[in-house]
C-alpha cells in the first residue's frame, strides 16, 4: 500500500503549484486555470484520506464529489465575469483591472 | 407651607422661555402683555410671600428661616452644590423690591420701547434678568448666588447691547461684562477657598432652618476647622467674594462700567442698573453678615474705606456731568457706597451678645436704604426716560423749562429728588439718616465725611432738577417739536413708585420720631430681633440743615435763566471741572494698564505659545498621520496577484504562530 | 508494486503537466496540461478504489470544465491564441515563488511531524448501491441536503453566468 504520506506530498506540491500560477501570471484564464489546479490538490487529499485513514466512511468522497461540482458552477460564473471584464476594459490583463488603487 | 415660592423662580423662566423662542412670531403688545402678566403673578406671590412671612408668629424673638425647596445638584464628596429657595427676612425684602420695580418697568416699556425693533426679544431679556435675580436673593447656598450671579451679569450684557447695530452700545456692554467678569474670578476664589475650608458651601451659619418636605439638609458647616487651620482664611474668603461684590456694585475702581451701561434702554437702566442688580453686592454682604462681624470685624473696615472713597469719587464727577443719564448713574454709584459703608460700620457687640445694636442699627440701615434707593432711582430713571422720550436727546444742554410741558414727570422727579437729598417726611430721609448714625457710632470721622457726601447728593441732585425742568427754554427745538407729557403707561409707574417713596417716608419719619414700632427695622435687622428705629434728634436735625443748605446753594446757583456763577466757577478752575467731566482719568488709567501691561507682557507670551507650542504639536500630529497613510498608500495597488501573495503571506505566518503556540 | 509504481507514474504525470502549466506562455498550451492533469487525477481515484468519484471527474471536470475553458479563452483571449506571449515581471516570480515556498514548507513541516495510522483496507471498491442511497438518503450521515442544494446552486450560477455575460441592449 502506498503510504498515506506520500498523497499528501503530492497535494501539497500540485496546490502550491497552483498558488504560483495564481500570483504569477498576468492572462485572467490562466490564473483560473491555476486555481482549479488548487481544487484538484485538495480534492486529491479528501479522497486519500477517506480512503486510508477513515475507510468506513465515505465523507470524503462525497466532500470530493461536491466540490466537483461546486468548482464548475464557479468556473462557469467566474468566465461570465471575465467577459464582462473584457467586454469593459477591452483587455484580457489584470493589470487592466486597477480601478481600486489608492 | 411655601410651596407656591417655586412659581416665583419658575413663571420668569417660562416667559423667557417662551418669549425668546416664539416671540418673534407674536405682535409686540401680544408678547409685552405676556411678560408683563407673568411678571404681575410674581409680584402678587411675592407680596403674599411677605404677607404670610411677616405675619407669622416669631420664634424666640426671632423670625425663622425657612427653606421650602433645596436639592442637591451636583454631590462632590462633601461639598455639594444644591439648588434651593431661602426665605428669610431680606430675601424676602428684596422678593418685594425686585417684583415691585420690575412690574413697573415692564409696565413702563409698554410706553417707552413702542414701535421699537426687537421689542419681543426685550422682553424676554427682562424675564431671564427678573428670574436670575430672584434666584440671586433666594439662593440657599453661595454657589447657587454665584451661578445667579453669573446670569444676571449676562442678562445685563444682554440688555445693555439692546441697540446693539449701534458700535457704543456693543462697546458698553462688552466692558460691563468684563469688568464684572474680572471681578467675579476673585469672588470664584473666595467662594472655593471658603468651601474647602468649611466644607460646605450653605448659608445655614446658625444651623436654625425649618427645612420643607422632600428638601436636602445641609451639611452643618464646620467654620471652627476653618478657623482653627487659620485665623486669616474666613476673612480673606470673604475679602475676595467682597471683591466680586464691589464689581457688580460699582465700587470704586471697578465702577468704570456703569456710567456706560447707561447706553442701554432707559427702562433697563432703571431696573438693572439702579434698582436691582448693583446692589448684588451688597445683597451678598448682607447675606454673609453673621460671618463677617463674628470672624472678620477688621476687614469692615476695607469694605468702610472703600465705600467712602467711592462715595465721595462719584458725587464729585456727578456734580460736571452733562448728560442726565450719567448723572444718576454716578448718582447710583455714591448711594450703593453709602449703604456699602452702613454694613461696614456694623461693630461687633458688646458684652457677650454677638450683634446688639451697635452691629443692628448699620445692617438695618443699608438693608433700609436698598430698599428706598430703589424706589427713589428707578422713579428719577424712569422720570429721565420720559424727558428723553420728550427731547430725544441726553444732553441737558438741549433741556430747560420742561416743567410747563410735562407736568407728571415734574412732579415725581421733584419728590424723588427731595428723597434721594434726604428731607424728612420723605424716605430717604429715614434711610440716610440711620446711615449717618451708625457712622458716627462707628467714627466721628467718617460720619462727617458722609454727611458732607449726603450735602454734596442733594447739590448735584438740585443742580440736575433745575437743569431740566427750570433755566433757559431750548426754543429752536420746541418750535419744531413741542415736548409732551408721557403716556400714561408711563406715568403711571412713576406715580406708583412716588407713593410708595411718599408713604414710607412719612410713617418712618413720624414713627422714627414718635418710637412708633412695626416699621422697617420690625421685620429686617441683624440679629432677626425687632428693632424700632429712634431719630437721634441732633444727628437728624444737622443732616435736614445741611441738605436745605445744599439746596438752596444749588437753588441760588442753577435756578435762574442764566447761570453767572456757574460760569465763573467753570472759568476759575477748567482744570478740575475737566477732571471731573472726564470722571478724573479712572477709564484711561483702565486702558493703560491692560494695553501696556498685561496685554504686552502677559497675553503675548501666551498668544505665543498657544499658537506655536499647542496648535504647533497638534499640527505634528496631524502631518504625522498624512505620512502614515501615505507611506503605505502603495499597499493598494489594485493588483490582485499582489493581494494574493499577502494573503498567502498571511495565512502561513498564522499557521506558525499557531503552531508555536 | 503495482500500486507504487502506477502511483509514481501518476505523480510524475501530474507534477510536471502542473508545472508546464503554469509555466508555459500560450494560453492554450496551458489549458491543455490543465487537461493533462485532470486526466491524472482521476486515474489517482481509479487507484484509489474510487471508480464513481474517478468516472465523475473524468465527465464533469476533464469534459466540461475543460470546454468551458476552451470557449473562455476563444472569446477573450484573441491576440493571445495567435502566439501573442505573455511575459511575466521577474520581480512577481520570485515574490510568487518565495511565498509559495514558504507555504509549501509550512506544510511540509505539519505533514512530518504529524502521526498517521493507516489502516489495513481491502483492494475493494466501494459498491454503487451504497454510493446512491447515501447521495439521496435523508438519515443521519446521508447526503440528500447537499445533493438539493447543490442542484439549486448550480441553477443560481447558470443563471447568474448568463446575466452577468449578456449583451446589453443599448437603449
Amino acid at each position: 500500500m502506498i503510504p498515506v504520506e506520500c498523497y499528501f506530498a503530492l497535494s501539497a506540491l500540485l496546490f502550491f503549484i497552483g498558488v504560483y500560477g495564481f500570483v504569477t501570471r498576468r492572462n485572467l484564464i490562466a490564473m483560473l486555470i491555476s486555481v482549479e489546479l488548487v481544487l484538484n490538490a485538495v480534492d486529491i487529499n479528501f479522497a486519500a484520506i477517506n480512503r486510508l485513514l477513515y475507510p468506513n466512511g465515505m465523507e470524503g468522497m462525497f466532500m470530493t464529489l461536491f466540490v466537483i461540482g461546486v468548482a464548475a458552477a464557479e468556473s462557469a460564473v467566474a468566465i461570465a465575469i471575465i467577459i464582462n471584464v473584457y467586454r469593459k476594459f477591452k483587455s484580457d490583463s489584470v493589470d487592466a483591472i486597477q480601478n481600486m488603487k489608492g | 407651607m411655601f410651596s407656591y415660592t417655586i412659581f416665583i423662580m419658575l413663571l420668569p423662566l417660562l416667559s423667557f422661555i417662551v418669549l425668546g423662542l416664539a416671540g418673534m412670531k407674536m405682535q409686540h403688545k401680544v408678547a409685552g402683555l405676556i411678560g408683563t402678566c407673568s411678571l404681575g403673578i410674581v409680584t402678587i406671590l411675592s407680596y403674599l410671600c411677605a404677607f404670610q412671612y411677616f405675619g407669622m408668629d416669631r420664634v424666640d424673638g426671632v423670625y425663622q428661616t425657612f427653606v421650602p425647596y433645596n436639592f442637591t445638584w451636583l454631590p462632590l464628596g462633601n461639598l455639594h452644590f444644591d439648588l434651593g429657595i431661602l426665605l428669610d427676612p431680606i430675601s424676602v425684602m428684596m422678593l418685594i423690591v425686585i417684583s415691585t420695580v420690575s412690574l413697573m418697568v415692564h409696565i413702563y416699556s409698554f410706553g417707552y420701547m413702542h414701535g421699537e425693533k426687537g421689542f419681543q426679544r426685550y422682553y424676554a431679556f427682562l424675564s431671564l434678568f427678573t428670574m436670575s435675580m430672584l434666584g440671586l436673593v433666594l439662593a440657599t447656598n453661595i454657589f447657587q448666588m454665584y451661578m445667579f450671579w453669573e446670569l444676571v451679569g449676562v442678562s445685563s450684557y444682554l440688555l445693555i447691547g439692546f441697540y446693539y447695530p449701534l458700535k457704543p452700545a456693543i462697546a458698553a456692554s462688552k466692558k460691563a461684562f468684563i469688568v464684572t467678569r474680572f471681578a467675579d474670578m476673585f469672588f470664584l476664589i473666595g467662594i472655593l477657598t471658603f468651601g474647602y475650608f468649611v466644607d460646605s458651601f450653605s448659608f445655614s451659619f446658625a444651623g436654625d432652618i425649618v427645612m420643607g418636605q422632600g428638601t436636602t439638609p445641609f451639611i452643618e458647616g464646620n467654620i471652627a476647622k476653618a478657623v482653627a487651620a487659620g485665623g486669616f482664611i474666613i476673612p480673606t474668603a470673604l475679602v475676595l467674594m467682597f471683591i466680586g461684590g464691589a464689581g457688580k456694585s460699582a465700587m470704586f475702581p471697578l465702577h468704570i462700567w456703569l456710567p456706560d451701561a447707561m447706553e442701554g434702554p432707559t427702562p433697563v437702566s432703571a431696573l438693572i442698573h439702579a434698582a436691582t442688580m448693583v446692589v448684588a453686592g451688597v445683597f451678598q454682604i448682607a447675606r454673609m453678615f453673621p460671618l463677617w462681624i463674628q470672624y472678620a470685624p477688621e476687614a469692615m473696615s476695607i469694605v468702610v474705606w472703600v465705600g467712602v472713597l467711592t462715595a465721595f469719587y462719584a458725587a464729585a464727577v456727578a456734580c460736571a456731568q452733562s448728560d442726565i443719564k450719567r448723572v444718576l448713574a454716578f448718582s447710583t454709584i455714591s448711594q450703593i457706597a453709602f449703604m456699602m459703608v452702613a454694613l461696614g460700620v456694623s461693630l461687633p457687640g458688646h458684652h457677650g451678645a454677638m450683634m446688639d445694636n451697635h452691629a443692628q442699627l448699620g445692617y438695618m440701615a443699608g438693608m433700609f436704604h436698598l430698599f428706598t434707593h430703589a424706589m427713589f432711582k428707578a422713579c428719577l430713571f424712569l422720570g429721565a426716560g420720559c424727558i428723553i422720550h420728550a427731547v430725544h436727546s441726553n444732553e441737558m444742554a438741549l433741556m430747560g423749562g420742561l416743567r410747563k410741558y410735562m407736568p407728571v414727570t415734574h412732579i415725581t422727579f421733584l419728590i424723588s429728588c427731595l428723597a434721594i437729598a434726604g428731607i424728612p417726611l420723605f424716605s430717604g430721609f429715614s434711610s440716610k439718616d440711620e446711615i449717618i448714625t451708625a457712622c458716627m457710632q462707628y467714627s466721628p470721622v467718617v460720619g462727617w465725611i458722609m454727611t458732607g457726601i449726603a450735602a454734596m447728593t442733594a447739590f448735584y441732585m438740585f443742580r440736575l432738577y433745575y437743569g431740566i425742568f427750570w433755566g433757559t427754554e431750548n426754543k429752536e427745538a420746541h418750535e419744531h417739536h413741542t415736548p409732551h407729557e408721557a403716556p400714561l403707561t408711563m406715568t403711571i409707574p412713576l406715580i406708583v413708585l412716588c407713593v410708595i417713596t411718599v408713604g414710607v417716608g412719612i410713617y418712618s419719619t413720624l414713627g422714627g420720631f414718635l418710637g412708633w414700632g412695626g416699621s422697617f427695622g420690625s421685620y429686617v435687622s441683624a440679629a432677626g430681633t425687632d428693632y424700632t428705629i429712634h431719630f437721634d434728634t441732633q444727628i437728624a436735625l444737622t443732616s435736614t440743615v445741611i441738605a436745605i443748605l445744599s439746596i438752596c446753594l444749588a437753588t441760588y446757583i442753577y435756578k435762574g435763566e442764566s447761570q453767572p456763577i456757574a460760569d465763573r466757577l467753570y472759568a476759575t478752575f477748567p482744570k478740575l471741572h475737566r477732571a471731573a467731566y472726564k470722571r478724573f482719568y479712572q477709564d484711561e488709567i483702565w486702558q493703560y494698564v491692560t494695553h501696556r501691561i498685561i496685554f504686552r507682557c502677559v497675553s503675548t507670551p501666551i498668544a505665543w505659545f498657544d499658537r506655536h507650542i499647542v496648535d504647533g504639536s497638534f499640527n505634528f500630529m496631524a502631518w504625522g498621520a498624512n505620512e502614515a497613510g501615505e507611506s503605505i498608500r502603495s499597499w493598494q495597488s489594485g493588483d490582485v496577484r499582489q493581494y494574493a501573495v499577502w494573503f498567502l503571506t498571511g495565512t502561513v505566518a498564522l499557521t506558525l504562530i499557531l503552531l508555536c503556540i | 508494486m503495482a500500486n507504487t509504481v502506477m502511483f509514481i507514474i501518476l505523480a510524475v504525470f501530474i507534477l510536471g503537466s502542473a508545472l508546464m502549466c503554469v509555466t508555459t506562455t500560450r494560453i492554450m498550451r496551458a489549458a491543455t496540461f490543465m487537461l493533462f492533469v485532470l486526466f491524472g487525477v482521476a486515474g489517482i481515484y481509479f487507484l484509489l478504489d474510487y471508480t464513481f468519484l474517478g468516472a465523475a471527474q473524468i465527465s464533469v471536470y476533464a469534459g466540461g470544465v475543460t470546454m468551458i475553458y476552451v470557449f473562455a479563452i476563444q472569446l477573450v483571449s484573441k491576440r493571445t491564441l495567435q502566439g501573442l506571449e505573455e511575459r511575466v515581471k521577474s520581480s512577481k516570480m520570485i515574490a510568487g515563488g518565495l511565498a509559495a515556498l514558504a507555504g509549501l514548507v509550512v506544510v511540509t513541516l505539519i505533514l512530518l511531524k504529524t502521526g498517521f495510522y493507516t489502516q489495513e483496507i481491502a483492494n475493494v471498491e466501494v459498491p454503487m448501491k451504497e454510493i446512491g442511497m447515501a447521495l439521496v438518503g435523508s438519515e443521519k450521515y446521508q447526503y440528500v441536503l447537499p445533493f438539493e442544494f447543490i442542484s439549486v446552486f448550480l441553477l443560481a450560477c447558470i443563471i447568474g453566468g448568463l446575466v452577468v455575460a449578456r449583451k446589453e441592449d443599448k437603449a
